[in-house]
């Protein structure tokens, strides 16, 4: 593939095609225990769109300029948990001094999400596969939407769900994550259009 | 190798250090609310402290304390608490607890609502009554095959002073079932007069995580921080004929109305019914019968839903709520005090309405 369109090739990729969610299943626990209505998925998602986007160049940065200059790139899980953690809560901080209404709708998802494992996993895919800065936050920016239609379109399906006679032994998370496969194979249908690598 | 080890402790300490020294930062201007004052029913009592904390943990830090069952972790939606002026917008995490009604009152969920500037606030009188108490555990001993009656001596503050009926928050620590430090509540079953003492009937619940602990580990001599007394089930001061109705553990809260009864000489007619399976679920029989001795005006109904042979029960048999229909006589001119599980409380109310007892003379505190 041509290099000037790579990053976007890998944009819309990790938003379908490489679904953090619904390929690599990361990011369950949130997925599931807040998916049960449409207005505080709605919130968390923009929020995992948020951390993913920033904190992701963030380490890239981190990781081409400390790291690796020292060698120390085995020490990337704690330094890019560290990273997020620290950067997570001073925005949660921020928002909440400076703007009321966006702490409503977003600061107060921040925490939820500081020990995400998908937005840990995207910082790492972005060192295994080598991405530019670019991509990079292309990649984030794509990762976190990917998640963001995924817990819409589970919130949806649950709200509806509540109408719905659920044998007993499956209500809650047992249907949730049947739903979550049925999700994953329908995405599974973008696979022929870009490959993400 | 020794460099590559001393270069990758250096570095991450050198992240580590900067990061820290940034929050730190962040938290003294950024986080800095300064001091906040919180004025408390109208101006009764006015609190000054520091800013950006959430409402319940302020309140606790100057000693006032909201009950909370999950200790403001917002999973119990129990801490709330009327916010007059300086609320602001409701949190999501919030709305699942309020309702439309309590939205009108500005009634807020406190373990979330961060007080970040002056605010008014009102919260029931009695509450400021309510203390954390270090205590020492006296004595345990069995009252049946899955009730242990603990008596706990008070030791800072040494002095309680609850209303009978009224009940505690019990803090269990973490131990090897639970990896974190829960409360849970339990009716006073002592007497207020016995004012250094506090007793808890607890039933063994399969799984539960303070009822295994007292159950399994907790010795004569441990210490157990409580705080109380909270609650509105308590004997009302009227004329009425009473009708006591419990359950299993729920004996703790009549037993201290009993004894309360007893020692201001109370002389109105009162009958404690009281539901069991089988002769080895029923306790405290002696000291009952020593209460009828003493009250004349008072009678101890036992009854027995399935009483097995080996029994050899001569009470009264059958459901509580029968054997309530089949006794009560003067509904209209009596009030009611039920205690025991949700099931049972639903059942008896339905029969109290049948025998014509009013529905506000109706008092019942539900396990839950």
């Amino acid at each position: 593939m041509n290099g000037s369109i790579m990053p976007f090739a890998i944009f819309f990729a990790s938003i379908f095609t490489g679904n953090i969610l619904l390929t690599n299943y990361l990011g369950m626990c949130s997925f599931l225990s807040v998916s049960k209505e449409l207005k505080t998925s709605t919130g968390l998602g923009v929020a995992v769109i948020f951390v993913m986007a920033t904190t992701t160049p963030l380490n890239w940065l981190v990781y081409q300029y400390l790291l690796i200059p020292f060698g120390l790139e085995y020490l990337r899980f704690i330094v890019f948990i560290i990273v997020i953690a620290a950067f997570v809560q001073l925005t949660e901080m921020t928002i909440e001094r400076y703007s009321e209404p966006l702490y409503q709708s977003l600061g107060i998802f921040l925490p939820l999400i500081t020990v995400n494992c998908a937005i840990l996993g995207v910082s790492l895919f972005m060192v295994i596969r080598e991405y530019t800065f670019l991509t990079s936050f292309l990649f984030g920016l794509g990762s976190g939407i990917g998640w963001f239609i995924a817990i819409i379109a589970m919130a949806g399906i649950r709200q509806k769900l509540k109408n719905a006679k659920v044998p007993p032994g499956l209500e809650g998370p047992g249907i949730t994550l049947i739903i979550a496969g049925f999700m994953a194979m329908a995405f599974m249908g973008f696979s022929g259009m870009i490959a993400i690598s | 190798m020794v460099t590559t080890l001393l270069v990758s402790i250096g570095i991450i300490s050198l992240i580590s250090v900067f990061l820290a020294i940034l929050m730190v930062v962040a938290d003294a201007t950024i986080g800095n609310y300064g001091t906040v004052r919180i004025h408390i029913n109208n101006g009764s009592k006015e609190l000054e402290v520091e800013g950006g904390q959430p409402l319940l943990k302020a309140l606790n830090g100057e000693g006032v304390f909201i009950p909370s069952a999950c200790g403001g972790r917002g999973s119990c939606g129990l801490c709330k608490v009327q916010v007059t002026e300086g609320g602001g917008e409701y949190l999501p995490t919030e709305l699942p607890w309020i309702s439309d009604e309590e939205k009108k009152q500005h009634i807020r969920l406190s373990c979330q609502f961060k007080v970040k500037s002056d605010v008014s606030i009102v919260i029931p009188e009695e509450l400021f009554l309510v203390k954390e108490f270090s205590t020492v555990v006296e004595s345990i001993r069995d009252l049946t095959h899955d009730i242990k009656e603990v008596r706990l001596l008070l030791k800072d503050p040494a002095v309680i002073t609850p209303k009978a009926g009224q009940y505690i928050q019990f803090e269990v620590p973490e131990y090897e079932d639970s990896d974190e430090s829960v409360y849970r509540a339990y009716s006073k079953a002592s007497s207020p007069s016995d004012n250094n003492h506090v007793e808890l009937e607890i039933r063994l619940v399969p799984n539960g995580i303070c009822t295994t602990y007292v159950h399994k580990h907790l010795k004569e001599g441990d210490s157990v921080t409580i705080n109380g007394p909270y609650g509105d089930f308590f004997l009302r001061g009227t004329e009425n004929n009473i009708i006591f109705i419990a359950g299993g553990s729920g004996m703790a809260p009549i037993k201290s109305m009993l004894l309360d009864m007893e020692k201001k000489g109370i002389k109105r007619k009162a009958t404690y019914f009281f539901g069991a399976r089988s002769k080895r679920d029923l306790f405290l029989l002696e000291e009952m019968r020593a209460l009828e001795e003493k009250m004349p005006n008072f009678t101890f109904v036992p009854a027995l839903s399935e009483p097995q042979k080996e029994d050899a029960w001569e009470g009264e048999v059958g459901l509580i709520t029968d054997v309530v229909r089949r006794m009560v006589e003067q509904g209209p001119s009596s009030e009611a005090y039920l205690c025991g599980s949700p099931g049972m409380i639903d059942a008896c109310i339905k029969v109290l309405n049948e025998v014509k007892v009013p529905p506000e003379n109706i008092f019942y505190d539900k396990f839950s």
